[in-house]
């Protein structure tokens, strides 16, 4: 049984690809809001716990249970992937493509269309094709994309690799502003100020494995683990 | 020579004073060529795209079908048609053999194979740069399809075209299912064996004007395209 504050649990949780474990075993608990920042080196798996926790990577042993059935839950999800998918059309109907696959009216989805453009900085390029958009950009409308169906929870992927130090402001507000409303953030960063300003609490892996988890205060003050203090002090982790 | 260019200028004078046979002609083989392109488009586009994003247990097996059928031997189909179409054969009862059905039949078939495996291998590209956008989007097969169809549209049209170029310019089966009957099922392919064949060089080079100029423009529409494509304007 799922408790009901929790929103996800993972039980030994394992990914393994080519007889390599790439994730796992993991046993993690997310509790029903909150902003999660996953921290960790390149190649520890931040990626593979997210697409794990969406039901877009095939686990090889364990479980992940939401606390709500899978299709629900997978219907009110969002997820920006760390290389942005663009879809070859406008902004615009890059923007418009969640709400027509849900069949939504043609007025809600000018409206918004309309205003996740002004949210994101992109009302001036509505009409260019995406493709031709610079990388932050892409990582912009990808965000504003993820974010139109207003998610119950939205997983976010480096949403700001590419972003310069306004945009990345504008975006940690259009965040902010979200999350606040109720939409659940999951988010992975190599950012450690970003991870002090946004989150809630804390996710550290190392090696596929979870290293520490905790209220971020706690854990960025006080890290129990060698290795996350090192990383948290900007060491180099290996 | 001088047969070579009296029959040229006579070619010419037919195409300017729109000749009624010529314009006949050409416009049977329009009819059958274009019918069986759309034929084959609906059936080929979402065949193709089908194959790109379903993992099943014989579609490596399909894939390799797929593109074998696309060397048939168009004169192979045409047998094979007739047989089916001939008064003895399973379809005899509707007395299809030598019409344009017949030909568009045996069209279908040499082209189907051809625009499918075309669009896999579009759709299979366009695929692997959606796939994880579609998925995390929870869309339905339906759904998919028809974005990747949207999506790709260039890249099919070029496919039909390219299906269209093979289509107008067979002989070999439409010869044997339609039989060339003038006024019934000659079309410019036939028409032009035939009327060299009788030493007609006048009709038969202006036919082969017109097949030339066809194929030029589809290949240059194709041209076209393939570049929009790759500076990606649309
Ligand atoms: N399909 C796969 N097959 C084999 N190995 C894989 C596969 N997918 C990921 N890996 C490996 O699993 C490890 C974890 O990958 P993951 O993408 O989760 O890392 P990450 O923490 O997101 O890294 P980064 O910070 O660079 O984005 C890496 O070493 C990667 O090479
Ligand atoms: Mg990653």
């Amino acid at each position: 049984m799922v408790d009901a504050s929790i929103l996800v649990a993972l039980r030994d949780t394992c990914v393994k690809r080519r007889g390599k474990t790439i994730l796992g075993p993991v046993n993690l608990d997310l509790l029903d809001d909150g902003f999660t920042i996953v921290l960790g080196p390149n190649g520890a798996g931040k990626t593979t716990l997210l697409k794990v926790l969406h039901g877009v990577e095939r686990v090889s042993s364990g479980t992940v249970k939401w606390s709500v059935p899978d299709a629900v839950a997978r219907q009110t999800q969002a997820y920006v992937f760390q290389r942005p998918v663009m879809l070859r059309r406008s902004v615009r109907q890059n923007l418009a493509y969640p709400l027509k696959l849900v069949g939504a009216s043609a007025s809600d989805i000018d409206n918004g269309v309309t205003f996740w453009a002004a949210q994101i900085g992109l009302t001036e390029m509505l009409d260019r094709p995406a493709t031709r958009l610079s990388g932050g950009e892409k990582q912009k409308l990808a965000l504003g994309r993820a974010l139109i169906r207003t998610p119950r929870v939205l997983f976010l992927d480096e949403p700001c690799a590419n972003l310069d130090g306004r945009s990345t402001r504008e975006i940690e507000g259009v965040l902010q502003r979200a999350n606040a409303a109720g939409t659940r953030i999951i988010m992975t960063t190599h950012n450690l100020g970003q991870a002090r300003r946004l989150a809630s609490d804390i996710v550290f892996l190392l090696n596929g494995r979870l290293h520490e988890q905790g209220r971020a205060t706690d854990v960025l003050r006080a890290p129990q683990t060698p290795e996350a203090k090192a990383f948290f002090q900007g060491d180099i982790v290996e | 020579m001088n047969e070579i260019w009296a029959g040229m200028l006579a070619a010419f004078r037919l195409i300017v004073t729109l000749d009624a046979d010529l314009v006949e002609i050409t416009l049977r083989s329009l009819q059958v060529s274009l019918s069986a392109l759309v034929i084959a488009c609906v059936i080929a586009l979402p065949l193709g795209t089908w194959l790109a994003i379903r993992r099943f247990r014989f579609r490596r097996a399909t894939i390799a079908t797929l593109n074998a059928l696309m060397g048939l031997p168009p004169v192979v189909v045409g047998l094979i048609v007739y047989l089916l179409l001939s008064r003895s054969g399973p379809f005899g009862v509707l007395g299809l053999l030598f019409t344009p059905t017949a030909m568009i039949i045996a069209q279908v078939i040499i082209i189907t194979p051809l625009i499918a495996s075309l669009t896999h291998q579009a759709m299979r590209e366009l695929w692997a740069e959606y796939h994880d956008l579609l998925i995390s989007l929870n869309t339905t097969s339906r759904q998919r399809i028809a974005t990747l169809i949207w999506d790709g549209r260039r890249a099919l049209l070029t496919g039909a075209l390219a299906g269209f170029g093979r289509a107008i310019g067979e002989v070999g089966a439409i010869m044997i299912v339609g039989g060339n009957i003038d006024h019934a099922t000659r079309v410019l392919t036939t028409a032009i064996a035939l009327e060299t064949g009788k030493g007609d060089f006048a009709l038969a080079l202006g036919l082969g004007f017109v097949l030339i100029a066809l194929a030029l423009l589809v290949n240059f529409a194709i041209h076209t395209l393939s570049r929009t494509e790759q500076e990606g304007t649309w």
